[in-house]
């Protein structure tokens, strides 16, 4: 780890303020990504601004038909929130088997969402559910926040405050492991919401989460297991190492898929 | 049998420091003033040292000294020694090549050092490190020793362009080729044994400090063999002789083999206290043990076998290609040979037998021993090609095992690679594992899993293997360049407490158990009343240390001749007491009696005697109770067993799930019961790891791909299935205790029950092979490319 300046501001402006006043500063929000990272000496940030004494962005809200959760909600809080089970019980099953114990102990939404790591498995939520991020200074639909590895489209200085999921009609998310790393090697979310079908994927793209389209008109026309049986996923588009070739992403994104239809009802 | 005797389930006495977090590991040790040690590492698989530069560093803050290899050359210091020579069919030795402690005039492995830099912290020499400025000729490298043995394959020595190290062979080529063409059938197999990383839960680590008033060295290491540490270091490395080198490994955690061998980076942190005259710490980061601990296994091998019209074995040819790495670690060289396929007998009587091994040199970590050392690859490999000899004869797999057994009878069985069995009752072994499997229920099982669109298949293994290293003479026959015998002392103090000194060394066995039920069935004194001392050179006589399952079968031995002693003495004394002839005194469970009175005296008040000598026959026997003994075994001992494995598939993802493992071991006389199963139990986790999920991965050139858990797949609790376990017993009749060895058996037997599950399961698409590891991919991709495609039904 390289030397860098610590600041743990108790508000958004604060924290948005140390970080334009920083070199070359990052937020930190969980650390699950950053410390490690830092710690191999693979980035050397001149500042690191901690999240974690600003209170308003932890908790969980539900009303007009949406459960919104702040930026530094834990994985755990996700995992064992009754609102969240009661109104969107995929996404609380998805948090809690995100990593093992510890991660879910520190680990935060705002953290995964904003680091958009491609085998993450919140990004698939975010899509699958059409939420939108709010940040201390606008909004932005899903469908318009992810770009790719690791990047999103937030502003230099730009803060997630929360995410808000509409709550769908129902939902599941099925996973299938890296055996090593058990990140989502490919991780489906599936939601018929209010808009339509949705179909996002993790682990398998390319570049980061996208939308199985082919997928979304086939069960919007049945919303069963059966209508996606042909998958219509290219492998041309997938990631391809040695836990998985693209052959073998794109097959099993349509069974998982089928599976989380399946799981759904 | 007493409480805590022989065969008693007695808790562990280290347990309650180390579940308590009071043990002490070589990262709890901190010398004064002492500096901490950063090594700069080759990033590059194969590079021409151009120049290294370290002069920016040397300056630098915090600074204490930076060393290169031109620093170890004008320092005349020698390189890692090699401990077996290996001589090749024609009389010629081995090739083989200095094993610089830093680089120097090339790098030959991604992680091979170039240089370190010991500063006040450890930050501070990482930051020194930034600056040193290697300037490398890059060149091309290879990684697999197949690769590594093809025409203008890059040389890994510039003085050996093919990269081979030696061709060797045993058994008689000639009678396996006759035996083969006469055979009725023939069955082949080609597969390779997966390279692993071995991944102790403790990384390596090393405190060295030098007093330059005494000229005395001191290393904290964490190793299985401290007098290993101090023989190899002190006399091939520094000319130091061992009454100025202590060396201590205090508590271990984990070592599977990889903290056998003296390593680069002890040496180096000794060089540095010595330059220096500061202590020098080192704590191996997780990433630089993947690249720097010696990895285990990688063989490409085939193997046919014969067989006459009634399915009897004929002959057996193997042909092994063995990747030794880019140096020769401690014992490279004897593992492909005299610890593989000297087992390639397996349980069977096999009249004929020749294999052949190439071993090479690439531009990966060296290889060495890891858990099984050799026999796994053996087990693999026969009862791979074993399990093809049923499909070609048509027979159920463990009918062609059971008539191929060496039978109860014919032990001692000398096999045509140069091993005698010293004891086995194989069919028992088969019996009761296919009992407690319910092998003869498994069809319905399989068709009540195809309802559910699943594939389960059964798969057995019957192995042997060859513990207790070792009998000095055959070793050193075999080119071992070391004896390997153990020594014990047994000191009994004068109020009755007793302390051993075992030159073994315990890093998770619980030898402080075990040892001490020994002492207890033999003197009949509190469990709690006996110390079992080992890991200092300063403590312990002299000793071999711990692998090989080699602790009880041979140290454990020691200790009884050195109790042997004590009890001898101990007589004479009790002869004297009781005013009785020595010729008359009996000696059982801690009491001295004169036959056929009821005169007796406790062992207690016999050492009280010896060390307070107001009532003691001073002119036949010195005061004091505390006696040594060295024993050499005769031979190996040959645990073994039978373990069936029977998984389930899931076509649609390739994920496999093992439903029901059961393990029958022969592992001879069992002194702890609780701690023999907990060894099982790990040892076929690491089979399960080496079947299903571990696999080092490097690029064809070199480069490590598995270098972290992100890519490296260690077996977790909800990859293993709760395993059934039970002992049929032969006793050893190469030591008095009758034990074999249990610390191995789990690793060498449970590879192939696994992969020979999975080809069972997917029969019926026609497929008759898979690799390990058989991971989600690479068993979905086999479903995929078989043969006769089709759902499970």
């Amino acid at each position: 780890m390289y030397n860098f300046n610590y600041h743990r501001p108790d508000s958004l402006d604060q924290a948005a303020a140390a970080l334009s006043g920083a070199s070359d500063g990052m937020l930190m929000a969980g650390g699950m990504t950053l410390i490690p990272t830092l710690k191999q000496r693979l980035a050397g940030p001149s500042d690191v601004v901690d999240l974690g004494a600003i209170g308003v962005l932890a908790g969980i809200t539900v009303g007009d038909g949406k459960v919104v959760i702040g930026a530094m909600t834990r994985h755990v809080d996700v995992a064992n929130s009754a609102e969240v089970k009661a109104n969107i019980p995929a996404l609380a099953s998805l948090a809690s088997h995100i990593g093992d114990a510890q991660v879910r102990n520190r680990g935060t939404i705002g953290g995964s969402v904003a680091n958009d790591d491609p085998a993450a498995d919140y990004p698939s939520a975010v899509l699958g559910l059409g939420a939108t991020v709010q940040t201390n200074q606008r909004e932005i639909a899903a469908d318009d926040f992810f770009d790719g590895l690791f990047t999103t489209s937030l502003n230099e200085g730009e803060i997630i405050r929360s995410i808000s999921f509409p709550i769908p009609e129902k939902a599941a998310y099925m996973k299938f492991p890296n055996p090593a790393s058990r990140y989502a090697m490919v991780g489906v979310f599936v939601a018929k919401t209010a808009g339509g079908a949705r179909v996002a994927v993790t682990g398998a793209g390319n570049n980061g989460v996208f939308r199985a389209t082919a997928m979304e008109a086939a069960l919007n026309g049945n919303w069963s297991a059966d209508a996606i049986d042909g998958g219509g996923i290219s492998a041309g588009d997938l990631l391809s190492d040695i836990h998985a070739s693209a052959e073998y992403r794109a097959h099993l994104i349509t069974v998982m898929a089928k599976r989380a239809v399946a799981a759904a009802g | 049998m007493s409480e805590t005797g022989i065969g008693a389930r007695v808790l562990r006495k280290e347990d309650k420091r180390f579940l308590t977090g009071r043990g002490k590991y070589t990262d709890d040790v901190n010398m004064p003033d002492q500096a901490h040690a950063f090594f700069l590492r080759s990033p590059h698989p194969h590079a021409r040292i151009k120049s290294v530069d370290a002069a920016a560093a040397k300056t630098a803050v915090g600074v204490v000294g930076v060393l290169t290899g031109a620093d170890v050359t004008a320092a005349g210091l020698g390189g890692l020694p090699c401990g077996w020579g290996i001589t090749q069919p024609d009389g010629s030795p081995m090739f083989e090549p200095p094993h610089p402690i830093i680089a120097t005039d090339k790098v030959r492995y991604v992680g091979d050092p170039v240089a370190v830099v010991f500063a006040e912290t450890l930050a501070q020499a990482k930051d020194a490190a930034e600056q040193i400025v290697v300037d490398y000729e890059e060149l091309p490298g290879v990684a697999k020793a197949v690769d590594a043995l093809k025409a203008g394959a890059p040389a890994v020595f510039d003085d050996k362009p093919d990269n081979i190290c030696f061709d060797w062979e045993l058994g008689d080529g000639a009678a396996a080729d006759a035996a083969m063409a006469g055979a009725h059938k023939i069955a082949k197999v080609e597969v390779v044994n997966n390279r692993l990383i071995p991944n102790a839960m403790e990384p390596r680590a090393a405190v060295a400090g030098y007093d330059d008033s005494s000229d005395e060295t001191t290393l904290y290491t964490t190793s299985q063999n401290p007098h290993v540490i101090r023989l190899l270091l002190g006399a091939f490395v520094f000319a130091m002789p061992e009454h100025k080198f202590r060396v201590v490994a205090p508590d271990v955690g984990g070592g599977f083999g990889s903290k056998i061998f003296p390593y680069n980076e002890e040496a180096v942190l000794i060089f540095g206290a010595k330059t220096f005259l500061r202590p020098m710490k080192w704590v191996a980061e997780r990433s630089e043990s993947f690249m720097s601990d010696a990895h285990g296994r990688d063989h490409v091998s085939t193997a046919e076998i014969g067989m006459d019209e009634n399915g009897k074995f004929v002959g057996l040819r193997t042909n092994t290609v063995a990747n030794l790495g880019a140096y020769l670690s401690t014992f490279g060289p004897g593992i492909p040979t005299w610890f593989y396929a000297t087992l390639l007998s397996g349980m069977y009587v096999i009249p004929a037998i020749n294999a052949k091994v190439r071993a090479v040199f690439t531009n990966t970590v060296p290889v060495d021993a890891y858990r099984g050392a050799g026999r796994p690859e053996a087990s693999y490999l026969i009862e791979r090609v074993v399990n093809e000899a049923a499909s070609v004869m048509g027979m159920d797999p463990t009918e062609i095992r059971r008539i191929n057994f060496i039978k109860p009878e014919q032990f001692p069985y000398e096999t045509p690679v140069g091993m005698t069995y010293d004891s086995g009752n194989y069919v028992a072994t088969l019996d009761l594992a296919m009992k407690h499997a319910d092998y003869a229920g498994f069809e319905q099982r399989r068709q009540e899993a195809a309802s559910r669109g699943k594939y389960r298949g059964v798969g057995i293994s019957t192995f042997v293997e060859a513990c207790g290293a070792a009998p000095s003479a055959v070793a050193g026959a075999l080119g071992a360049r070391a004896g390997l015998y153990e020594s014990a002392e047994v000191r009994f103090h004068a109020t009755g407490s007793v302390s051993v000194f075992t030159g073994t060394h315990s890093h998770g066995q619980g030898h402080e158990t075990t040892f001490a039920q020994l002492v207890c069935e033999r003197f009949g004194i509190p469990i709690e009343n006996i110390d079992i001392v080992h890991g200092d050179t300063s403590r312990i006589q002299f000793g071999m240390g711990s692998y090989g399952s080699r602790s009880l079968p041979v140290g454990g031995t020691a200790i009884v001749k050195a109790m042997d002693k004590v009890v001898e003495k101990g007589r004479k004394i009790a002869a004297h007491l009781m005013e009785a002839s020595v010729d008359d005194i009996e000696f059982e469970a801690g009491n001295f009696k004169v036959a056929g009175t009821d005169k007796t005296v406790n062992i207690g008040e016999i050492a009280f005697a010896a060390h307070v000598p107001h009532n003691y026959p001073l002119e036949e026997l010195e005061p004091g109770l505390d006696e040594q003994a060295f024993w050499d075994p005769p031979n190996f001992t040959f645990p073994g067993g039978c373990y069936i494995c029977e998984v389930e598939i899931d076509p649609d993802t390739g994920s496999l799930e093992i439903v029901q493992f059961t393990a029958a071991d022969d592992v001879g006389v069992i002194v702890n019961p609780m701690i023999v199963e907990g060894q099982i139990q790990g040892g076929i986790a690491q089979g399960v790891g080496q079947a299903l999920l571990e696999g080092c991965a490097y690029e064809d050139n070199g480069q490590l791909v598995t270098g972290s858990y992100m890519d490296y797949c260690m077996p977790r609790a909800d990859n293993l299935p709760s395993i059934v376990f039970d002992v049929s017993v032969t006793p050893s009749p190469t030591n008095p205790l009758g034990v074999k060895g249990c610390g191995e058996v789990g690793a060498i037997g449970s590879p192939p029950a696994v992969i020979n599950a999975i080809i069972d399961a997917l029969k019926p698409l026609g497929v008759t092979h898979i690799d390990m590891p058989a991971t989600p991919k690479r068993i979905w991709e086999t479903i995929q490319n078989a043969p006769t495609p089709k759902a499970a039904e």
